[in-house]
């Protein structure tokens, strides 16, 4: 049960601890409370020091198998189960398994008479019944100072409160003894004096009308624990405390790229995206398409088949879904499938710290491979102080970053200061930073979005023109003109002016062409008249030729048929007529 | 109501009896001698004959002590007449115990 053996180096004084089960405590005071010894928790009224001690008693009593008693001051046994009833603790139960026990000491100082000497035995009476009954281990005494509003004789309380702390010592039991806070002291009867090894604080602190609860170990007697101030939370499943603080610069940083859903933006991350487990920031003014961005991511990031847990501190779920339906992007499919699970709420609701606690739970239990946290600016408003932001901020992402769950946040920058500057110094904690911004001119506004940073990666330098079409975002890349870059109208004019001179320029080439095939087809047609001449010519110079062949041959039979026809020889002449009729 | 142990002082038949008078201790220890005889001294003194003291020790009977809601020893408890009231301590200041038992007003 005790996590540390008497041989650990942390414990010197052999101090064993028993753990409590809530969530955080744990890991402050290094395993648990002291075991066999009784342990303050004092608070102003309202702290949640009766919710920590029950939570102890009840997980106690389910988890770790210690039986418990309660012994309350100041509420009855049926009130108590009431009240916890709503953490899921169901005390009549566990009461009837015998594994608690709840005793209500009811002290009404207007039925009381003193009448000289007497002392506490009957409340030792009670415990020790209690105890045996059960076969506790954990012993909660809820408020024990009641007992100095009831009772005058403060000489025989404080030496019976001593002697009931020493007789729990003397049992082994671990106790938890809650005390109301004093003006100046940790309780308001000193009861810290009797407890020396563990006391814890337990503060309600409002300001901007927001609360924040808050624990701190003042001391813990002969062990090393957490001395700062936690933020916790109390809700349906208890106890939650965040031991933020704890974490370092210690977290392996991811080679494995993912993509960001925007084609053009994984392009300026030199073409491959954001590093898994890195933190993106997304700054631009209001409207300027932060949220289209984290959809986008949110939409790759479950479509890829991964987790995402998505934070709307602006607007309502069903509201994102369903713009970003009109940009083509359905989120809610994704819901519906369990990849994204979507927690809206006013930053209003809690103190930036129990914004913490929660954004902390919520990633415990969901176990997201990317949370998008839109806007974290919200968060900033609800805090006074920007310290403090970059405090809370830097452990929330040290955390996610120790978990390797990439982190995407939206922040609103206002139009009056510059975007660097406006948030507040938390660009050292970013790796990647993407700025969206409005470009005014030419009575329009237009959207650009650059790489500010990125870390290890070539990212582009790049301003490209940021469009949120009805099938998404997309990124396009900018005219460069003479006053800068073109975006909207201009871009489009200066696209059309484009195309218009590249068709001037076709058509040019076409009439060119044109020309050229004419005067080609005239010169052919020349060509072939030239040609059809001189075929005449040849011609009319071929029958020349043949006609006086023909006739110097005719000339030839002629002077044959002639002597022929002198000879007289008949034979002779129908030789040669086969000579004519080859003419 | 159990009775651990009950202790008639008095000739007790007498029409008047209607006090009743329980006295927690936890063994026999220094202040509950005392708070008996104390007791037992002014009940003779004012309430001659029409009281009932009932002892009751929680250490042999503890569960009684959560029953009857006994945080301290000595305690006194006027279970008769109504309202039950309770005086603490081992009864050494008679005028606080009168005070306490409404004894003026009844005698």
């Amino acid at each position: 049960m005790a996590k540390n053996s008497n041989g650990n180096s942390r414990t010197l004084t052999g101090i064993r601890k028993v753990p409590t089960g809530v969530k955080g405590l744990d890991e402050i005071t290094g395993g648990g409370l002291p075991q066999g010894r009784p342990t303050l928790v004092c608070g102003s009224a309202g702290s949640g020091k009766t919710m920590l001690a029950m939570e102890f008693l009840v997980r106690g009593a389910v988890q770790y198998g210690e039986p418990g008693v309660f012994m309350a001051f100041e509420e009855t046994a049926e009130e108590l189960s009431q009240n916890v009833a709503s953490l899921g603790f169901d005390l009549p139960t566990l009461t009837r398994k015998k594994k608690m026990y709840l005793d209500y000491v009811h002290i009404d100082p207007s039925e009381i008479q003193e009448t000289g000497d007497y002392d506490l035995e009957g409340i030792f009476v009670r415990l020790k019944l209690a105890v045996d009954s059960v076969g506790a281990k954990r012993v909660v005494l809820d408020t024990l100072e009641a007992l100095f509003s009831g009772l005058k004789n403060q000489a025989v309380l404080r030496a019976e409160i001593r002697r009931l702390f020493r007789w729990l010592k003397d049992h082994g039991l671990t106790a938890v003894i809650t005390a109301e806070r004093g003006e100046g002291t940790l309780s308001r009867y000193g009861l810290e004096e009797y407890v020396s090894d563990c006391v814890i604080l337990l503060d309600n602190r409002v300001r901007e009308q927001v609360a924040t609860r808050r624990m701190r170990i003042v001391k813990y007697r002969g062990t090393a624990h957490g001395a700062n101030e936690y933020p916790f939370l109390i809700d349906d499943t208890g106890f939650s405390v965040l031991p933020l603080s704890s974490l370092g610069l210690q977290h392996q940083a991811s080679t494995q790229r993912i993509g960001t859903g925007i084609a053009g933006l994984d392009e300026m991350l030199a073409g491959k995206g954001l590093y898994r487990g890195s933190t993106v920031l997304v700054s631009g003014m209001a409207g300027s398409g932060k949220t289209s961005i984290a959809a986008h991511f949110a939409d790759a990031t479950c479509s890829a088949g991964q987790k995402c847990l998505y934070f709307a501190l602006e607007e309502s779920f069903s509201q994102v879904s369903r713009n970003m339906k009109s940009i083509g992007l359905d989120i809610k499919k994704h819901v519906d499938r369990g990849l994204l699970n979507c927690q809206a709420w006013r930053p209003s609701s809690y103190s930036l710290e129990m914004h913490l606690v929660r954004l902390h739970k919520s990633v415990e239990e969901f176990k997201p491979d990317a949370v998008i946290f839109d806007p974290i600016t919200n968060l900033i408003v609800s805090a006074a102080d920007p310290l403090e932001v970059t405090s809370v901020l830097t452990r929330f992402i040290d955390f996610l970053k120790v978990k390797q769950i990439t982190a995407l946040f939206t922040s609103l920058t206002s139009a009056s200061s510059a975007a660097e500057t406006s948030d507040v110094g938390i660009s050292s904690l970013i790796d990647t930073w993407l700025l969206v911004r409005d470009l005014e001119s030419n009575g329009e506004r237009n959207r650009a979005l650059y790489v500010i940073k990125s870390r290890g990666m070539a990212h582009s330098n790049q301003v490209r023109e940021f469009r949120i079409t009805g099938h998404g975002v997309e990124l396009i890349p900018a005219y460069l003109g003479t006053h800068g870059v073109l975006t909207g109208t201009s871009r489009m004019i200066q696209e059309a002016q484009e195309a218009a001179e590249q068709f001037r320029r076709q058509h040019e080439v076409e009439r060119k062409r044109f020309t050229l095939e004419t005067k080609r087809k005239k010169i052919d047609a020349q060509i072939a008249a030239l040609r059809a001449e001189y075929d005449m010519a040849e011609k009319e110079a071929m029958s020349v030729v043949e006609e006086a062949e023909a006739a110097r041959k005719q000339r030839g039979v002629d002077r044959f048929a002639l002597a022929k026809s002198r000879s007289s020889n008949g034979a002779e002449h129908r030789k040669a007529a086969p000579v004519l009729e080859q003419k | 109501m159990k009775k651990a142990r009950s202790k008639k002082n008095g000739n007790g038949n007498g029409n008047g009896q209607h006090w009743i008078l329980r006295l927690y201790i936890a063994g026999q220890t220094p202040k509950s001698v005392a708070a008996l005889s104390n007791l037992n001294a002014i009940c003779e003194s004012k309430l001659k004959g029409q009281y009932k003291i009932e002892i009751i020790d929680l250490a042999r009977k503890p569960e009684l002590a959560r029953e009857n809601q006994i945080f301290a020893i000595p305690t006194l408890v006027r279970q008769m007449p109504e309202p039950i009231r309770k005086i603490i301590g081992d009864l050494s200041d008679k005028q606080r115990v009168l005070l306490g038992l409404a004894l003026e007003e009844a005698v």
